[in-house]
Parts: C-alpha cells; structure tokens; sequence
C-alpha cells in the first residue's frame, strides 16, 4: 500500500491503484482518475453511476456491474459506452471504491 | 475480427456443450473479462450451439444419470455423500427435477437465466459466432440464432480472428 497525491490530496491507494479508503475521496479526484482511465470529462451520466455506486457500495466494494444497471436503469451498451473497456475496474476505480465482489 | 488496440488482451472461448452446467463458464468468464476491459471472442460449436439458439437457450438441462458430482445432499435430502443412484436418475421428471433445483440456487444468487447472459455479452461488445459445420450439420439457419450473433464461421476462420488470444475450450 503506498500514498499518492492526486489533485493535491494525499490519498492511500492498493497496487492497482484503487483508493484503499472510499472517504479519502472527493469529487475531484475522480475527474483526475477519470482522466487516468482515458474519459476526459464526467457527464451526469457518468456521476449518477458513481454517485449510486458510492450510495450502494458494501463493505467499501463497487456494485457489480448487473447491480449498477438494475439500480440505475441504464442499459448494459450505455455503461460500456459511459466507461469503455473495462466498466467494472473503471466504476470502481474513479467511485473510489474498491473492484466488485460478485461475478454478475 | 476483434477490434482493439494493439496492446489489448483478448480472450476466445469455444463452447461446445449444451447442458445448463456446461453453458454457464463461459458465460461468467466472458463477462468477467468484458468489465476487466478484455475483449472476446465466443465460437459456438456443436451441442454448445444451443446457447445461442433462441428456442433452445433457455430450456438447457442438467441431468443426473451418469453425473458423479450431483448428490442426493443436493435435493435436500440429509446424505452428505451419497450419490444420486443411475437407477434413479433414469426416471421420467429426474432431469427436470435436477434443472429446476441448479435454476433456483441461481435465480436466489441473481445469476441471470442464459438468454439474458448472453444479450449482456452482446451488449457489452462480445463478438458471438457460431461454427458453420455445426450449423450445417444440425440443418439450422441464421434466425435459428440470437440477433445479436456477430457470424457463422469456419474454424480457419476463428483461428485467423483469434491470432495473440488466450484460448479457452469448454
């Protein structure tokens, strides 16, 4: 586990580089996360899924991807699209949270 | 062909079983491998055509004759070891009884039910084909098969699309 500054906030981060804790999260590191992963600005498509994700996460792990569109009402194509390549890692990575536990 | 960068990893899966236990690996893989950003590839072959058989895909069955891992432990009753008997599982309702019990230990942990699974690959950018000498042999046609099945192609034509994958054979 080390420490990593994003945006001016020292944050505890694993080696993948998931916040190990989601209340050192804010806002703005998930714009700069975001940017990491390749997806330069959040809608407010992007920030329902993350907000909702935050709202439901379980012991500090991201919802699975099948829980994200069932309490999101977004399509499956629609989250791939919101965060391609990858939607699982990325939601959770930029949501502060840590990787899904569930396989569905 | 798989359309990601040259840097992406890519994962193949052959299916070629079509009972209920052997349709699910590749599914929970596949989709696995979609939200980790792989891309897939899924090739459809022989029995493993009924995943993608609209009339089939959602009435796929598991039977207890000649299946060593299913014990009688599994439909509630209190032996931890004991085996389903052959005997037993020849009788008419036997594979239906087994089905039902695997469906509803999966419907309580919110797996979804095969047709589903399948469009969610689709939807998240799985590219699904289905083996034409499979296809041919069994006399099916294109509408046999989910719209969203990216082609019916030949084995060269897989291992030409498959080229750095990782392959998996179910």
């Amino acid at each position: 586990m080390t420490t990593k500054t994003i945006e001016g906030f020292t944050v505890e981060v694993n080696e993948e580089g998931f916040l190990v804790s989601p209340e050192q999260w804010n806002e703005e590191i998930a714009r700069a996360i975001a940017r990491e992963e390749g997806i330069e600005e959040l809608t407010p498509q992007h920030w329902q899924v993350i907000r909702w994700c935050r709202e439901n996460a379980v012991n500090g792990r991201s919802p699975t991807l099948r829980q994200i569109t069932a309490g999101t009402g977004l399509s499956t194509k629609e989250l791939f699209a919101l965060f391609p390549k990858g939607p699982a890692k990325k939601v959770a990575r930029i949501a502060g949270l840590g990787k899904p536990e569930g396989c569905v | 062909m798989l359309n990601g960068t040259e840097n992406t990893r890519k994962m193949a899966f052959v299916c070629t079983k079509g009972t209920l236990d052997m349709a699910y690996p590749a599914l929970v893989m596949g989709w696995a491998a979609l939200g980790n950003g792989v891309d897939v590839i899924m090739f459809f072959a022989f029995w493993g055509l009924d995943i993608i058989r609209k009339s089939r895909q959602d009435h796929l069955e598991l039977a207890p004759v000649g299946n060593t891992s299913m014990k009688l432990s599994m439909m509630g009753l209190p032996m931890e070891n004991a085996g389903i008997p052959n005997a037993l599982g020849v009788l008419p309702g036997m594979t239906a009884i087994a089905t039902r019990l695997m469906k509803e230990k999966m419907r309580a942990l919110g797996i979804p039910p095969v047709s589903e699974y399948v469009q969610m690959l689709i939807d998240g950018g799985a590219k699904l084909y289905a083996c034409k000498l499979s296809v041919d042999m069994m006399g099916l046609k294109r509408e046999d098969f989910v719209d969203g099945l990216a082609g019916i192609v030949t084995a060269s034509d897989f291992i030409d699309m498959t080229e750095g994958a990782q392959i998996i054979f179910i």
